[in-house]
């Protein structure tokens, strides 16, 4: 099987840190790819990296056997692939139907929309309070009230329901249940499952162990930069994943007990 | 391990009881206090809106008809239309999180070359005020460029942009004023923004005219089109906007060109006002017009305020510069008391954003 999206020998380097260090990445079609590993390992960065938030110095991004270069995150999005980024990317001040459409904002037909390029308003609250609906974000009082009126639980579900109403081919999630309660994880997760099973690929960031292991079909451990190994949850323990990612234990060896 | 993983997540089996009612909270909070600060953090322009209608019913009642007339109100828009045509671009610029400096010197600037190129080089008035609208966009196009792409402080490149521009003034018109008799004979085409109207004892002129028609269509704009909101994305949180997928660098070209475009029409309007092509005219042009977008209840630190809101800023300057100069008081006291009103309206901004956090 082909991955989607592939990276190869991905290189970014912040002055004298080198965050991305002749790094691999795969996604195979309709997986859940979780990204394992500790602070500072380039987590963000070989995310960014795929979603055209930063241009690598080096090395080959590849979506469906082409190779891409991702100059805007625009670009990467115009290529199907929706990112929810750790700080979310939204306009507080905005409401939360223009963070939703933000860059991709639909436009009424005929003469107003053309000609005096008016928003349609009216069918954007429509989509965006369906896609909320299908997320279960019932405590979103007013679909128009500003962004910075919600809670960061609230935001972090109105920013996974836009990457899911637009992601067609491939959809990263950076920490998307850091900030959540506990029913608001459940739903993200019960999300990710959906996507999943809609057939589009999911690559998950996250510290949240019971999290990584229930939904993950692989695991990408990042360490120093660069893919350590990939694992499979079903063969492995947490605890070999935490292993793994601060140094503890070498791929390939087995943890006693 | 991977077993006890797949159910380790037995806390959360209340979850399907879990209410599923949307929440609804009863609002304790009804006092009249807290009721206008939640309506002004809706409406932002409201409060310079009432400081307007305030003010003029004030010093309705210290000067009566003298200040009450359809000639004396009208003769505050007169008064403030280039103030309120520069106060539009600087919201536009403002809103976006930055700050224009050379807005009066653009101003200034194109209205030299519209006189300039219409005399010194003969050509026919309607190309000159093209070349002076042109190189208006122009100034604000290399503001934009160095703001979006050098990712230079829009403070220090406008503030550099400003002494940049008003020196190339006072070159190349060689501090000559070309006067309004040999306009009338020569373009009176730029004297088109000067043309009066009268409907009752109301006088109105082209400028006004276009201020108040500008000020609607950015507003237009700046609710109603992608555009315009992008703008305020990009001035309450360029990474986020960014990270949207926004074009951040296009929308603060386009902003900085539009606002120099804007600046250019003023320089017009400007030749309509004074009658002559001076060189020297409009130096306060930056100050006033970021005073007319502060009342105006724009914040200075980007992405919030409505831009009709400037406009009731600038007319309140008016009113208070004419009600002042009408009671004959010294024209200092209109200073001291715009001054308070640019503190008091940033206090009246700081206070209207709690309701939010």
């Amino acid at each position: 099987m082909k991955p989607v999206l592939q990276a190869r020998n991905l290189v970014k380097r912040y002055g004298r840190v080198t965050a991305l260090d002749h790094c691999d990445f795969e996604l195979f079609p309709g997986e859940i790819l979780a990204v394992i590993g500790d602070n500072g390992a380039g987590k963000s960065t070989l995310i960014k990296a795929i979603s055209g938030a930063v241009v690598p110095d080096e090395g080959e991004v590849w979506l469906e056997g082409r190779q891409v270069h991702f100059a805007s995150p625009l670009a990467a999005r115009e290529h199907g692939i929706e990112t929810v980024y750790q700080q979310l990317a939204m306009s507080p001040a905005l409401s939360i139907i223009d963070n939703m459409f933000m860059g991709r904002e639909l436009r009424k037909p005929g003469i107003m929309g053309r000609l005096f390029r008016q928003l349609d308003r009216a069918e954007m609250e429509r989509f965006a309070r369906e896609k909320l609906n299908d997320l279960g974000l019932t405590t979103i009082q007013n679909i128009r009230q500003v962004v910075e009126t919600l809670s960061g639980g609230q935001r972090q579900g109105v920013a996974v329901a836009r990457a899911a109403a637009f992601g067609s081919k491939v959809i990263i999630l950076d920490e998307p249940t850091a900030a959540l309660g506990v029913k608001e994880s459940r739903k993200v997760l019960e999300l990710i499952q959906d996507v999943k099973s809609r057939g589009i690929p999911i690559v998950l960031i996250s510290h949240n162990m019971p999290h990584v292991f229930e939904v993950a079909d692989r695991i990408h451990v990042h360490r120093l930069g660069k893919r350590l190994c990939v694992i499979n949850p079903g063969e492995h323990s947490m605890s070999d994943a935490v292993a793994l990612m601060t140094g503890a234990m070498q791929p390939g060896q087995s943890q006693a007990a | 391990m991977a077993a006890s993983a797949v159910k380790g997540q037995e806390y959360e089996t209340s979850l399907s009881q879990a209410s599923t009612s949307i929440a609804d909270f009863e609002d304790h909070r009804t006092g009249l206090v807290y009721r206008a600060q939640n309506l002004l953090h809706q409406t932002p322009s409201l409060v310079p809106l009432i400081v307007l209608v305030v003010s003029v019913l004030v010093f309705g009642a210290l000067l009566g008809a003298k200040f009450f007339s359809p000639f004396a109100l009208t003769l505050i828009l007169q008064q403030v239309q280039i103030v309120g045509i520069l106060a539009a671009a600087q919201s536009l610029v403002i809103l976006t999180a930055g700050i224009d400096l050379s807005v009066g010197a653009i101003m200034v600037l194109s209205s030299v070359v519209m006189g300039q190129f219409a005399f010194r080089y003969g050509l026919p008035p309607a190309l000159a005020i093209a070349c002076g609208l042109g190189v208006g966009t122009f100034c604000g196009f290399v503001n934009g460029f160095l703001v979006a792409k050098v990712k230079l402080p829009p403070f220090i490149v406008t503030l550099g942009m400003w002494q940049i521009v008003l020196a190339t003034n006072f070159l190349y018109s060689a501090n000559e004023t070309i006067r309004a008799q040999e306009i009338e004979a020569g373009a009176p085409l730029l004297h088109f923004f000067g043309t009066k109207f009268t409907i009752g004892g109301a006088v109105f002129t082209v400028g006004v005219v276009f201020m108040v028609v500008l000020v609607f269509v950015l507003a237009y704009a700046l609710r109603h089109t992608a555009w315009g909101r992008h703008v305020y994305a990009v001035g309450d949180d360029k990474e986020a906007a960014e990270l949207s997928g926004v074009r951040t660098d296009r929308v603060l070209i386009s902003v900085y060109m539009l606002s120099g475009l804007i600046c250019a029409f003023a320089g017009w309007a400007l030749i309509g006002r004074i009658g002559s092509v001076s060189p020297t005219s409009g130096q306060l042009g930056n100050i006033e017009s970021i005073t007319a977008v502060v009342i105006g209840g724009i914040s200075l630190f980007g992405g919030r305020g409505s831009i009709i809101g400037s406009l009731f800023g600038a007319l309140i300057v008016g009113v208070f510069t004419l009600g002042l100069r009408l009671l004959g008081a010294d024209a200092q006291w209109t200073y001291l008391l715009i001054g308070m009103l640019i503190i008091a309206a940033v206090a009246v901004d700081q206070w209207i954003r709690k309701v939010s956090v």
